[in-house]
């Protein structure tokens, strides 16, 4: 074993369990400060070794009262939690009302529970850019279970999928029949699936539709999701769903699929940071570089196609 | 490559933009939150990201919030009439956990005496009923970027 890098003081502060640390190293990364980078770089180490988990699903399905509900059973078991709720951006204003924490009840004084609110920023996907690193920060805090939360715009809500190793996506009945169950998108990803607010009328229905979708071969890599049916309000349930996911957690071990997901997460991480910081370079560089504005209005002239401008400035990029 | 890589830092410059955070939170045990809610909308309309934190909240609570979510104001609304019993000790809290830069300001029924010796102990302002919401958001942004 080598001994770990000694860490930069905001790191160590964070890794103390500082929740100031921790919160301000999370507004660093979502305001793309450099300050944050020396952070995530030497706590990444430390990380990847807690359960993240997501809970994705369309508006109202009840997400935010399950993940307080989820906050409080995990308490009560000893464990520490560390969340991120996200919230939507307003495409006009670029603000927005983050109103995930109402939900929210712990013991006074309870410092081994984090809550974080996250607006999107108008990021797509159901995930704000900083979260996954805001995930890696709890992680590296130290708390046993990190919870993410997804906006909540139903079948786009994917980005999740890159983040948390357990998918919980969550319904509620009379979503619709069970064509929708056949639909692309949400209900591939889920690993859990979670049927919330079982105490209203047509919970069973749902249940079969879903049980139905599963029968027919939803789920990847050998797994089949599991159905759970909760309520916040009686409350039940909350005790099995955590159980499902700790089942999919202790298959994610013993089949490998940990090991081939992660990498195949990180390659995603890692082509989508060169991606974004590419696209952002090229958009400035065609307005401010003199020799590709031109290029731009020979393509607006109609003189040059798109698709040839963009081959040219690949080839640019990648030199001589 | 190399240019790319050049001029990474000023692109990332130019995506600092960082919105204005502020917590909205009830203190006490009064449960009219119109009025925390039609701030909580202007500020957001303003371009800010409002942490709504809702009703019945401790001042212990609601310092935690504002630590986690790192904001840069802190906006009590109250009509109870406890608050010359709750806001000190939001302050004291805030004080306590040093973040002197967490502005608190504050909106609901309070006399003048009482504002005054609030405004003494360091809430930046106090809004009665009447307030325009123009007001609201234009103080919150100076008390947020004073020297923008």
């Amino acid at each position: 074993m080598t001994r770990p890098a000694p860490l930069p003081p905001a790191a160590r502060a964070i890794v103390r369990g500082d929740a100031r640390a921790l919160a301000r190293a999370i507004s660093a990364v979502e305001n793309g400060d450099s300050s944050a980078d020396p952070i995530l770089r030497a706590i990444y180490p430390r990380t990847g070794k807690v359960p993240v988990v997501g809970l994705a699903g369309p508006l109202g399905v009840g997400k935010s009262s399950l993940v307080s509900a989820l906050v409080g059973y995990l308490r009560g078991q000893g464990r520490s939690v560390g969340v991120v709720a996200v919230d939507p951006s307003s495409p006009f204003s670029g603000g927005s009302v983050l109103g995930d924490r109402i939900r929210l009840e712990r013991a006074p004084g309870d410092e081994r529970v984090f809550f974080r609110s996250m607006a999107s920023r108008g990021a797509v996907g159901g995930v704000a850019a900083a979260t996954r690193e805001a995930a890696r920060l709890l992680d590296a805090a130290g708390f046993d279970v990190v919870l993410v939360e997804t906006v909540g715009s139903g079948q786009v809500d994917l980005a999740i999928r890159q983040i948390a190793s357990t998918r919980v996506v969550v319904l509620v009945p009379h979503l619709g029949d069970e064509v929708q169950t056949l639909k692309a998108g949400l209900f591939e990803i889920a690993d859990v699936f979670c049927v919330n607010k079982s105490d209203l009328p047509g919970a069973e229905i749902a249940q079969r539709d879903l049980a139905e979708l599963v029968a027919l071969g939803a789920g990847h890599d050998g797994w089949r999701p599991p159905i759970v049916a909760t309520s916040t309000v009686t409350p039940s349930g909350i005790d099995r769903l955590w159980a499902a996911v700790e089942a999919h957690q202790r298959f994610l071990d013993s089949s490998g699929v940990r090991r081939t997901a992660e990498r195949l997460r990180l390659k995603e991480e890692i082509v989508g940071r060169v991606r974004d910081e590419l696209a952002a370079e090229l958009a400035d560089r065609l307005d401010r570089d003199p020799e590709l504005r031109e290029l731009l209005d020979r393509v607006v002239a109609r003189t040059l196609d798109p698709r040839s401008a963009a081959e040219r400035l690949l080839r640019s990029l990648r030199g001589p | 490559m190399a240019r790319v890589a050049r001029s990474r830092e000023t692109l990332a410059a130019k995506r600092r933009t960082t919105p204005i955070r502020v917590l909205i939170a009830k203190p006490g045990l009064d449960g009219h939150d119109r009025g925390a809610k039609v701030v909580a909308r202007a500020l957001r309309d303003a371009g800010m990201e409002v942490i709504y934190a809702g009703l019945r909240q401790t001042p212990e609570e609601i310092v935690r919030a504002a630590v986690e979510e790192d904001v840069d104001l802190v906006g009590l609304s109250i009509l109870s009439g406890a608050h010359m019993a709750l806001f000190p000790k939001v302050l004291r809290l805030l004080k306590k956990e040093s973040h002197p830069s967490i502005q608190v300001f504050a909106g609901g029924i309070i006399p003048d005496e009482d504002a005054r010796r609030l405004k003494r102990m360091g809430v930046r302002a106090i809004f009665g009923p009447g307030a325009s919401l123009e007001e609201i958001v234009r103080t919150a942004e100076k008390l947020a970027r004073p020297s923008a």
